[in-house]
Formats: C-alpha cells, structure tokens, sequence
C-alpha cells in the first residue's frame, strides 16, 4: 500500500511554489505530481519519497492536507503496457477514480497510481492476477 | 388629474388633524396586541395624552428587533380570524419578520399604491406586465392588488424566464413594467443582444422601479434602454409593502401618503428630529391599520424630505431618494440581507474556518453574491468530490436563510482577514 498526500490549495499563481518550497526545506522528494482542478481551487495530488513528513510540514504551515491511500502498479513501459492493466481492472470490475503515472525505468518500466474505493481489496485482486504492487517502502526507494 | 382630489391636495392644516384622529385610533389598537401593551406599560406611556401631533415624540420607537421578539403574533392586534393575510421577510436566525393584514389593510394597501400609480400617469387603459416576486415577498401581490385596483389588465409574470417576459410584453402589448432596476437593465440587454429586438420599440411606455437601491444615472440609463419614462417606488414589508412613497409624472421626490404614515425624518445618533431637507433616518408610524400598527418604527433608510411644492399641486410631502441605510443590510437581487445571517449559517459548518468573507458584484446587470469561506484544515479530506459536496451543503443552507443563491469560494486558511479588529467582511463592488 502507498500513501499520497492531498494539498488544498486556492486556484492563483504561486501555489505551487508554496507547496513545494515547503517541501524542499525538509529535503523531501517528489515522485511525482497531479493537480485535479475545481475551479475556484484545485487539489495538489503529490507521491513523496516521506509522505507522513510531507503531510505534516504542510500542516503545519497552515495548507490543508492530507495522506490518502493509493494503489501503485507496475506496468512494462512500452506500446500497451498500460492497456493490459486497465482491461484487468475493466474486468474485475474496478472503478479508477483518479490516476497518473511515472516512468522509472525508461522503455523498460512505469509506475501506475490510481485511486479506488478499497484499496486493500482491489490490491488482492491485482495481485491474484500476477501484476506487482508496488509497496510503499519500494516506491519510496526510487 | 388625481385618484382622490380630497387626500392628495388637502392643506397641512387639515392633514396634521387627519393624523393626529387616526394616530389615536392606531394607538388605540395597537395597545390590544401583547407587544405593545408591554412596551407602553414598560416606558410609561399614556396614550390618552398624546393631544397633538408633536406629542408622536413620546412614544417609543420599534425596531426590527423587535419584530423578530414578537415572533410570530406579538404585534397582532386583532383576532386570529379577522387576518386574511401573511407577508414575510427572511431574518437572521432563521425566523422570518411576519406582517399580518385584515381585509381592510389589503384594501387600504391597494387604494394606496393605486393612487401612487395613478399619480405616476398609470390608467385603468394600461397593461400592467408585475415582473416582481410573488409569494412571501410583498412586492409582487401589492402592485398587482393596486394596478387591479385602477382597472389595468394585470399579467402577473413574476421575477425570470426573460424570452416569456419578452413574448407577454409582445403578444398583450404591455405598457407599464414593474420591474427592479438591475433587471430592467439585465433584460434590456438581453433583448437587443439575444434577441436583436430594441427594447425602445416594444410596447412599454413606464417603469415602476422599486425593492432596490439605485442611482440616478441607472434611471437615466433604464430609460433610455427601453425609452420610457421610469419612477420611483418606495416601501417595505414592514410598512404593508411598496406603496409607501410613489413618484409622481414630474419624477422629483416620492410623495409619501402621509395619510396612511406618519414619516418622520431624525438624526439616528441623537433620535432627534433633523432641519427639513435635512437628511435622517426615516421613522415611520402607521395611522390606517387594523392587524399590525407599528408605532414609530426605525426604517434604518436614509433620506431627507424635499422641502416646497411640487408641481404635480399635491401637498403631500415627498421624499428623496433612499441614500444609504443605518445599519449593515444588504439588498441583493432586490432581498433583504443581513451579514450576520450569512455568519450563522457559515459557523454551523464544521468544515468552514473562522473567516469567511461576502462580495457582491454586480455581472451583466444581476447580482451575484460570493461567499468567500476558509477551509478547516482538520476537516480536510483530500477529495474534490467531499468538497463540492460540502459546497452543495453550504450553498443549500444559505439559500433557505437568506433567499439569495451564493456562490461559495473556498480559501486556504489565513488568505481571508482575520475576525478580530475591524475586518473587512463584506465587500460590495456593484455601482450603484
């Protein structure tokens, strides 16, 4: 299981240099990015290399955040890697209800991050089918 | 040409004694309600010494407030079966402000706001299109009752649905509007963009303006969009509705029917009469009411009498346009809103901070009112979905209380000025 952490933020200039300066100072690294937007305002998805710390130095600075959890898959980086994982999920009947990906290993592997209802019950079934998830000690060792 | 010759020219002289018989009969019948029979016991007043109209300075003023402690009938003074009829404004903790009316009070409304537009040159030949609420809101039912009254053809079309306003005023040829002023200018635009019709060549000669504050130059403006002439209208529910002061043809103040009010103009810090022409706060007394006299009552809207006659040959007194208001009140899409009514609802939702922030802006000629509001970062939960929820849930509970649909904004905690010192809560943009 991996955590993502959630940042509120208003839709104006200069949120995300906020966000990530805070992030910085605590030498912490991000994996990777997504903003879903809302209009008025927006929500900051991050995967950090120390996603408890993360949450917490943006806490206290006064940003709304918070740690959601994610499934993290691997996935072959080349033509239909990504295909074969989403008519497994089409099949079983999953619903994604956000995602973004990463690659970690150039034309050889991705990392797929989506959100669902039950992560722990959807990671079972993933797994039943013989595809990795990615713990989150491993995800932050990249 | 007057609607009631004997009322409309009658001399000072013989007014003041018309006041000052039914100022008794008003004080006579509002001491028979359980409100004013406590406030008089209460201040000591002895209403069999009230001898001259001078003497309305003894009596204690009412107040708003006070209309929301005798929630729901404490300011009725007749039975329960003689009241035919209820109005109501919404009102900071959820209760409303009730006005109840006897059949003769809907009839003296009536005869009131007729006369005002026949004094504005409306005829019983007239369409009458009443683009204003219906329902709890008085504006609506007391032009209608009143225009039914002179003889028009009345088409109660109400407030919205711009293309079916249009098509009435096209297919029965209304002559008179009834209208607010941000929608006479929203709908006037509508009509020459959407529509390539230009508004000047429709049917509708007059505008009866009212339930909002507005300039000179936004009548200016209305009347040269539509090509008509545009009068102001003034009144509260408070006070039977709109009817309370009309402008005549000559568009120069609005004669108050001093017949059925006694208007008094003081300075709000002192409560002390102004010079005349002066501009107060306007006080008014009802003199011809059965179900619900107020006494003195604090309008809390700024204006000043226009000293002299008028041309028109009425020698009731006109009034000014409303220049401002004593107290924090907004008038939003033509309802009343108070701040702390948005503050009640805002600090009942877990979810919202402590700050929060209220912008009124005026867009395409309507009224648009943001409610800023601060996230609690505990209650965060990460999600657009939970947010929009939470947007849906505060918009929904703002909308009963105060009538007006918000939009909500949600801000960081710390980007909106903190509560304490004078914060700037409201921030009105519109130009009015």
């Amino acid at each position: 299981m991996a955590y993502q952490v959630s940042v509120f933020a208003e839709n104006k200039p200069g949120k995300i240099e906020r966000v990530t300066t805070i992030l910085a100072a605590k030498a912490i690294n991000i994996l990777a990015i997504t903003i879903s937007d809302a209009g008025d305002y927006g929500i900051i998805k991050l995967l950090l290399n120390n996603p408890e710390e993360g949450a917490d130095a943006l806490k206290n600075a006064g940003l709304p955040a918070s740690l959601k959890e994610v499934v993290a898959v691997k996935v072959p980086d080349k033509p239909g890697g990504l295909a074969g994982i989403a008519q497994m999920l089409h099949l079983k009947g999953i619903n994604v209800e956000d995602a973004y990906g990463f690659i970690t290993d150039k034309g050889h592997e991705a990392i797929f991050v989506f959100q669902v209802q039950n992560v722990s019950h959807v990671e079972s079934i993933i797994r039943s089918e013989g595809i990795t998830v990615v713990s989150d000690r491993e995800l932050y060792m990249i | 040409m007057y609607w009631k010759d004997e009322i409309e020219t009658i001399s000072r002289s013989d007014l003041e004694k018309l006041q000052l018989e039914r100022l008794k009969t008003s004080l006579e019948t509002a001491v028979r309600s359980s409100f004013y029979s406590q406030r008089f016991a209460e201040t000591h007043v002895d209403i069999s010494k009230i001898k001259t109209l001078d003497h309305i300075r003894d009596l204690p003023f009412t107040t708003k407030h006070d209309l929301r402690l005798s929630y729901p009938d404490g300011m009725m003074s007749v039975p329960r079966e003689k009241v035919v009829r209820l109005h109501a404004s919404s009102g900071t903790t959820g209760k409303s402000t009730v006005i109840f009316y006897t059949k003769n009070d809907i009839e003296a409304w009536a005869d009131v706001v007729c006369r005002g537009m026949f004094s504005a040159g409306m005829r019983s030949s007239d369409i009458f299109q009443n683009m204003m609420g219906y329902g709890l809101f008085t504006g609506g039912l007391g032009l209608h009752y009143g225009a039914e009254r002179l003889g028009c053809l009345v088409i109660p079309s109400a407030t919205g649905n711009s293309p079916k306003q249009i098509e009435l005023m096209q297919d029965f040829g209304s002559t008179i509007m009834h209208i607010t002023p941000s929608y006479a200018l929203h709908l006037g635009e509508t009509v020459q963009k959407e529509m390539g019709i230009d508004p000047r060549d429709l049917s509708v000669k007059k505008a009866i303006l009212g339930a909002e504050p507005y300039s000179e130059g936004t009548r200016d403006k209305i009347e040269q969009l539509w090509g008509v002439d545009a009068y102001n209208n003034y009144g509260l529910s408070e006070m039977n509705g709109p009817g309370v002061a009309l402008e005549c043809i000559y568009k120069n103040g609005m004669h108050c029917a001093e017949d059925y009010y006694i208007a008094e103009i003081i300075d709000p810090e002192t409560c002390e009469p102004v010079q005349e022409g002066e501009i107060g706060e306007l006080v008014l007394t009802h003199i011809n009411r059965e179900a619900m006299p107020m006494i003195r009552y604090r309008t809390r809207d700024l204006t000043r009498f226009i000293p002299g006659p008028c041309e028109c040959g009425r020698t009731l007194r006109r009034l000014d346009r409303m220049t401002g208001r004593t107290d924090d009140m907004l008038i939003i899409s033509g309802v009343n809103v108070f701040p702390s009514q948005i503050e009640g609802v805002l600090m009942g939702v877990p979810e919202v901070g402590n700050n929060y922030q209220i912008v009124i802006d005026r867009e395409s000629n309507l009224d648009r009112l943001h409610v800023r509001v601060e996230l609690y970062a505990k209650m965060f939960t990460g999600e657009v979905k939970e947010l929009e929820k939470l947007k849906a849930h505060i918009t929904n509970k703002l909308k009963s209380v105060i009538v007006v649909t918000p939009r909500i904004e949600f801000c960081e905690p710390g980007a909106l000025p903190a509560s304490v010192g004078k914060a700037i809560r409201v921030i009105d943009n519109r130009k009015i």
